[in-house]
């Protein structure tokens, strides 16, 4: 009971520092007191507008997509019952790369880069849920063996394939004047982002559409059997999960391009701190990759200024240590 | 004018004419049980004899091919998950773990069917499942991690989660698998404690025919032309029945006050 609102407080108060960090550091570094000044009573100055116009919804989306990305990653895990699944291997990311470098092939706007994103990831979402419906309402439980759902990975995983290979197509044949932006997106990089609104909501509605869900979830863990014999119902949950995550990750690709190990990496870590309660974990993932996420793209903005980095090149570059230390660490435990 | 003759007690579980196939074999045919309170039964055949398939139709996991699955007085399709929870429940023959998790919270799991939508479990149920882990003979595994026990250990916490569960009907598919010899008895002798003491039926499948005639009140044997054999242990394991079942030679011998069962 109070280890719930200690962990609760410690990772709210870790986001609002990250918050604080965000907001201050910059080509025009403002001080941390002025921060929370001109956040509370903004004037007229320079900081002011910079702090509201550029830092704000900049910060404000990475949270929201940090924490979307987190959170997604967490139900794919349950769902596939697989600590290696990441909130991109069902190829809801390549269908939204598609989209995007589609719409930047031709030379459309931001605008319809996003919608362009935003259709290729739903298109993607609803050709593996075609094609693995039956694993997904799986009814015979014929041999536990069969209870990592297969098809819907392997559905997901060649869906996954099939789209990299059109990436590959499409970088191949854009025009050298377009290259570069379509590799920052491909990347991952919020320096597009117009309004953090999206990613925000979406976590909202995300939220409080899971909780309800998740001490399900943890039943689900054990496998589909046990879950239904303790009166879980496991074609709905699964369905729903499925669902969710992979809105979640449509909208945060189509927000900030595929960043990856965000999915992968917070929800990993926070498992090995605070345990595999979902009721607990979830809103955890999403505190914890929304200050994640928040961080790394405050650096990508300042290490080498004027000049961006690509979000997602940092967060590889924190992500892939990371995750190699767990995995020895687990093997170590066998 | 005579008495009006007791109304026959319902059984908890029963199947009228249940037709299980999978794919082209058919597996049982024409099984008419009745499972009542009380009551060990053994589910007894050969490798792929229909033992899993037919304890996962009776918990509700596969639907049968013809005839029907009754709970009480519902047929088992029409009961609600969540009630049905609180009245049968499962262990699956082989456990796999993703993810790490304490074995006393994988206890608490089989407390799920009880709690409302929002609660979290309590003192009880916690006491509740170091209750069920002190029956396995786990008193101090509560915060080990599973993917860290051996195999017996790791079944012994499956029957404990089943234990915290508290169904009226246990169906338990070989849950003697990796256990050594003196949880083998510990965990049957319990089993039989909860029958024949708390009213609980219990349905397992078990290849040690040893065990079986010795711990179980019926028996079911499935495999063999014509409909399966069933009724009390002594009428069930014979050894004519019992060799063609198999496709092996099997003899009866008695061992001082003990029916031991020999291969040939």
């Amino acid at each position: 009971m109070n280890r719930r609102w200690q962990i609760g407080f410690v990772l709210a108060g870790l986001s609002a520092l990250a918050f604080l960090v965000a907001l201050s550091v910059g080509s025009n570094s403002i001080a941390p007191p002025e921060v929370l000044r001109l956040l509370l009573q903004p004037d007229a100055s320079a900081n002011a507008d910079v702090l509201h116009g550029l830092r704000l919804p900049r910060a404000l989306a990475a949270f929201g997509t940090g924490a979307l990305l987190a959170v997604a990653g967490a139900l794919l895990q349950v769902l596939l019952r697989n600590p290696l699944a990441d909130p991109y291997v069902l190829g809801t990311s390549g269908g939204a790369a598609v989209g995007a470098l589609l719409a930047m092939l031709v030379g459309l706007g931001a605008a319809w880069v996003q919608f362009g994103a935003f259709g290729g990831a739903l298109l993607s979402i609803v050709f593996v849920f075609g094609i693995a419906q039956r694993d997904l309402s799986r009814h015979a439980f014929a041999g536990e063996a069969s209870q990592t759902a297969p098809r819907l990975l392997l559905t997901g995983v060649m869906c996954a394939a099939l789209w990299s290979a059109l990436i590959a197509l499409l970088l191949l044949i854009a025009p050298e004047a377009r290259l570069r932006g379509m590799l920052f997106w491909l990347s991952g990089d919020l320096s597009g982002v117009a309004t953090p609104w999206w990613p925000l909501a979406t976590l909202g509605v995300l939220l409080l559409a899971t909780l309800p869900l998740a001490r399900g979830l943890n039943v689900l863990l054990r496998g589909p059997a046990i879950a239904h014999t303790l009166g879980v119902d496991v074609r709905a949950l699964r369905r729903k999960t499925y669902l969710l995550a992979s809105l979640a990750t449509a909208v945060a690709v189509t927000t900030a391009g595929s960043i990856g190990f965000v999915g992968l990496v917070v929800p990993h870590a926070l498992r090995l701190l605070i345990g595999n309660d979902q009721r607990i974990l979830l809103p955890a993932c999403a505190f914890g990759g929304g200050t994640l996420l928040l961080l790394a793209d405050t650096a990508a903005r300042s290490i080498v200024a004027p000049m961006q980095l690509p979000v997602g090149v940092i967060t590889a570059l924190f992500g892939v240590p990371t995750f190699l230390f767990l995995l020895l660490r687990r093997a170590g435990q066998r | 004018m005579t008495a009006a003759p007791q109304p026959a007690v319902e059984p908890i579980l029963a199947t009228r004419e249940l037709r299980l196939r999978a794919g082209p074999r058919t597996l049982v045919e024409g099984l008419s049980l009745n499972i009542h309170r009380g009551q060990l039964w053994c589910v007894l055949g050969a490798n792929g004899s229909g033992k899993t398939s037919l304890l996962h139709c009776l918990a509700g996991l596969r639907p049968a091919q013809g005839g029907e699955v009754k709970l009480q007085d519902r047929l088992l399709a029409d009961w609600p998950p969540l009630e049905a929870a609180r009245v049968r429940g499962l262990l699956p023959q082989a456990l796999h773990d993703a993810f790490s998790a304490s074995a006393l919270d994988v206890v608490l799991m089989g407390r799920h069917p009880y709690l409302e939508r929002w609660a979290w479990e309590s003192a009880a149920d916690r006491a509740l499942a170091l209750q069920a882990l002190h029956c396995v003979d786990l008193d101090g595994f509560a915060q080990r991690d599973v993917l860290t026990l051996s195999g017996g250990e790791r079944q012994r916490v499956g029957i404990a989660a089943l234990l915290a569960q508290d169904p009226t009907v246990l169906l338990l598919d070989e849950p003697l698998a990796h256990l050594d010899l003196r949880h083998q008895i510990g965990v049957l002798e319990h089993l039989e404690l909860l029958a024949r003491r708390d009213g609980k039926a219990v349905v397992l499948a078990l290849h040690d025919l040893n065990l079986a005639h010795r711990f179980a009140t019926h028996a079911l044997l499935l495999g063999g032309p014509g409909a399966p054999r069933l009724g009390p242990v002594a009428e069930v394991m014979t050894e004519p029945a019992l060799s063609l079942a198999f496709g092996h030679a099997v003899s009866r011998v008695s061992v001082g006050a003990r029916t031991l069962f020999v291969p040939q």
